[in-house]
């Protein structure tokens, strides 16, 4: 037990550098695919913690507009004006925008794409196929790094005097090209563009390493219709950010041309201050369609992973077999291929030729079917399972919720005619809020609740993991349910403000009951870090595999070393899903009472049919006598 | 507990290619979906008007002639490889440096070209667009020239052919892909431009 020790301590400094040479080499620049994994959910939960609040400082302003928040001069500096005359402190307009932006930045890409890819592909894709690491540790270290580095430079944009990047997490120019147009296009875009040309690099090194692994390291039997779904998540991913992330870094690549070098890309006859620009010829329409194509594709990067993730927990809870394995991995692959035809529905009012328009919401609409598939399967697999409410399953069946209810409002902002009024407003930031957002939020919160015994060998709190659903749960929908109503009504999202607009004032008390719910979320999720930190060095010890679970991760020691396995690594015969698996009729005739009750209820994937006869279905007898022929040498084909 | 189990069968091995050489081939589909995208985001542009319309320098038919030369010479040298000559491989990697040197000279003398011609790389997108594909792919043909060095600095230092072989079919690939891509590129400009 003091190896477990050992690793704990060590993973909690990996963010500082000040340790002896050993030490560094072995926990900090490591090539094992645990302890970058463990990096990155480290610096994902520290990044979610920002983004969080930056969140609630803007919320504060839209639930609150005469608020007096000279109180957070301390924090925020210059951000607040304070008027010299009465002493009451206003957010500045241009941070708000900034606050917007960062969120978003940070919530989509550093918390639910690194955070959560960086975190569960790297962990679980070694453990459950059967591999000793990665195809390249090397390779995977720099993902980390790089990622690192890139947070860095995003982390120290916020401190600058003239503010981080403030264009919306989509920088769309000519706003984000031209530094007299706001503060944060200057040096806070500049380094925006840096940071998110480093993060491309990590997420590319990283995808092209999860897929050479998954393709090339599967250990013997692990076939792919034995994958289990959340490496088929993973999996597919990778491929998704491989083909969409290198377009991102094109139109960031033009972008920085555009800012830096005087070329027109995206910039045409603008005025600015009375003055006329130079550029000529360029088209800001390109920039959305370039980054658009990662775009859209980045929502299901984010969203995949989770997906995966429960799938897993919820098999593995309802003691059930996944419902309709094939058609979940179909569904996914669907969803991989229309979410590359699918980006010009963010541009339906960028003038968009409407014949195009209508293709694009028919493809967008078509998504809706290998969704669905997945939603119903999480609830077949659900239906009549001897459900094991552990904290990792509410929050799974709290994404299943939250996929139905994001995903509805989906449908409608498809539809070209009825985007033009919904477009840019609470009605989209509820959707993508609680179709991406929180679910994805809530997959990765599953993961972290179901992984953690395989992680630190210890268990998380069970009653926090219950306070921390439910606050979450509830107050999740009480923050973005409300938005769709105000979004119906006209409210344009990135707006400072609304008290100068009579329609909205029956809104008020609904957007101040909107930011108290958002501050009570985060208050749970700060009890989650706490139950995630404590339970590192003080939970329960954990067992060796604590949710009686199939999957290959459970079949390592607790506190699994470099290699995962001690001995060879375990060879695979069945797929992933055997829970509940009945005696076959004849053998149960035969049981005794008490071999009945002891009947187990999940058989792992190691172990092979011919030592399980009594529930073997006829064609797996066969496979049975299969394996014992082969054992003796009698080529069979 | 795994090691107890008394294994029956024998699960069949994974087809499974090289983790290595396939890394590479996912780094060039990434690099080609920069290329796919910079190409389709010119052709996107230039459906919009506005475009400037020049004459494609015929020197790009020269770097491109030069390029197709490094290819056949980095086989030479795989091949070299391959029957153990030492020697011949140094002298292909070499005639390969030399000549994806040139190419980029070739490129940079195009440029001179497009100047004079007054196609700039700061003006209209038609013209900024042509230095923005040739500079990518100069780019990661320099990354190709370090690893081809790479190489050469190697077969200096390893006294079997054979050891180099593998790394060596890797950057031989690369760099027929680099090829492959200048030629995509160059085709892609005589229909587009």
């Amino acid at each position: 037990m003091s190896t477990a020790h050992i690793e704990l301590t060590d993973v909690m400094h990996d963010d500082h550098g000040h340790h002896d040479q050993s030490f560094i080499s072995k926990y900090i620049f490591s090539t094992d695919h645990k302890t970058i994994a463990k990096q990155f959910l480290i610096s994902g939960i520290f990044w979610a913690l920002i983004g969080g609040i930056l969140s609630l400082i803007f919320r504060l302003q839209l639930g609150f507009p005469n608020m007096d928040m000279s109180w957070l001069q301390p924090f925020l500096g210059h951000w607040i004006n304070v008027d010299p005359t009465s002493g009451v402190g206003k957010l500045d307009t241009e941070f708000y925008l900034a606050l917007v932006t960062m969120h978003g930045t940070i919530m989509v890409f550093f918390v639910l794409t690194a955070g959560l890819s960086g975190t569960f592909s790297n962990f679980l894709i070694p453990l459950q196929i059967g591999a000793r690491d990665m195809a390249s540790g090397f390779m995977n270290m720099l993902s980390y790094w790089f990622f690192f580095a890139s947070s860095v430079i995003m982390f120290s944009s916020m401190f600058i005097s003239t503010g981080p990047a403030a264009g919306g997490w989509v920088i769309y120019p000519p706003l984000s090209a031209l530094p007299q147009a706001i503060s944060g296009s200057g040096l806070g875009m500049t380094l925006w563009l840096a940071s998110m040309a480093l993060f491309i690099v990590s997420t590319l090194l990283g995808g092209i390493n999860y897929i050479a692994t998954v393709i090339n390291l599967r250990t013997d039997g692990m076939s792919f219709s034995k994958l289990p779904l959340t490496i088929w998540a993973f999996f597919l991913t990778a491929v998704i950010g491989l083909l969409s992330f290198p377009v991102l870094l094109s139109a960031a690549l033009l972008l920085i041309l555009d800012r830096s070098f005087g070329t027109s890309f995206y910039l045409s006859e603008i005025y600015i201050g009375g003055e006329a620009l130079p550029n000529l010829g360029g088209s800001p329409i390109l920039y959305q369609h370039l980054f658009w194509f990662l775009g859209h594709p980045e929502v299901y990067i984010v969203l995949l992973p989770s997906l995966g993730i429960t799938s897993e927990i919820i098999s593995t809870n309802s003691r059930k077999p996944i419902f309709g394995y094939r058609a979940m991995i179909g569904s996914m692959m669907g969803i991989a291929v229309l979410s590359f035809v699918v980006w010009a529905h963010h541009m339906f009012v960028s003038g968009l030729n409407p014949f195009v328009g209508s293709i694009f919401v028919l493809l967008t609409l078509i998504i809706a079917v290998p969704s669905a598939i997945k939603a119903f399967n999480y609830i077949t697999t659900l239906w009549k399972g001897n459900i094991v409410f552990t904290p990792a399953m509410l929050f799974s069946i709290g994404l299943v919720s939250f996929f139905i209810a994001g995903g509805i409002t989906g449908i409608f902002l498809g539809n070209a005619a009825l985007d033009i009024q919904l477009h840019d407003t609470y009605f989209v930031v509820a959707h993508f809020h609680l179709v991406m957002g929180s679910a994805a939020f809530f997959g990765m919160v599953a993961g972290v609740y179901h992984w953690f015994p395989k992680m630190f060998g210890r268990m998380m709190d069970r009653k926090l993991g219950y306070i921390h659903f439910w606050v979450s749960f509830i107050g999740i929908y009480s923050v973005f349910f409300p938005m769709h109503y105000i979004g119906i009504a006209g409210f344009p999202r990135r707006y400072y403000s609304f008290t100068n607009f009579d329609a909205f004032s029956s809104f008020t008390d609904l957007n101040a009951f909107i930011s108290i719910a958002a501050g009570v979320t985060f208050l749970a999720q700060l009890l989650f870090v706490f139950n995630f930190f404590y339970s590192m060095f003080k939970g329960k010890r954990a067992t060796a595999n604590p949710w009686k679970s199939n999957t290959l991760e459970w079949t390592t020691p607790i506190n699994p070393g470099h290699g995962n396995w001690p001995g060879p690594i375990p060879k695979v015969y069945r797929w992933p899903y055997d829970y509940s698996k009945p005696p076959t009729e004849e053998y149960w005739e035969k049981m005794t009472e008490e071999e009945k009750e002891n009947w187990p209820d999940f058989i792992p994937q190691t172990v092979p049919y011919s030592e399980t006869p009594e529930s073997n279905l006829p064609h797996e007898q066969e496979l049975a006598e299969k394996e014992k022929k082969e054992d003796k040498g009698i080529e069979i084909e | 507990m795994v090691t107890d189990i008394n294994i029956a069968g024998a699960p069949k091995k994974q087809l499974s290619i090289n983790p290595k050489r396939f890394i590479l081939w996912l780094f060039m589909v990434s690099i080609v979906m920069v290329f796919a995208s910079l190409t389709s985001g010119f052709i996107v542009r230039q459906s919009e008007g506005n475009w400037l319309n020049y004459e494609l320098p015929s020197q790009l038919l020269i770097s491109t002639i030069i390029l197709v030369l490094s290819s056949v010479s980095v086989q030479w040298a795989v091949s070299a490889a391959k029957k153990k000559e030492l020697s011949k491989t140094r002298f292909g990697l070499s005639i390969t440096l030399l000549l994806g040197t040139i190419f980029l000279i070739s490129q940079v003398w195009v440029w001179s070209i497009l100047v004079q011609e007054q196609v700039y790389f700061v003006g209209n997108p038609g013209g900024s667009f042509l230095y923005v594909l040739m500079g990518v792919h100069a780019f990661h043909l320099i990354s190709g020239l370090i690893y081809l060095l790479i190489m050469l600095v190697r077969t200096f230092k390893e006294d079997k052919a054979s050891k180099l072989q593998f790394q060596l079919g890797m950057s031989a690939t690369y760099w027929h892909f680099l090829d492959g891509l200048w030629i995509y590129l160059y085709v892609f400009l005589i229909i587009y431009h």
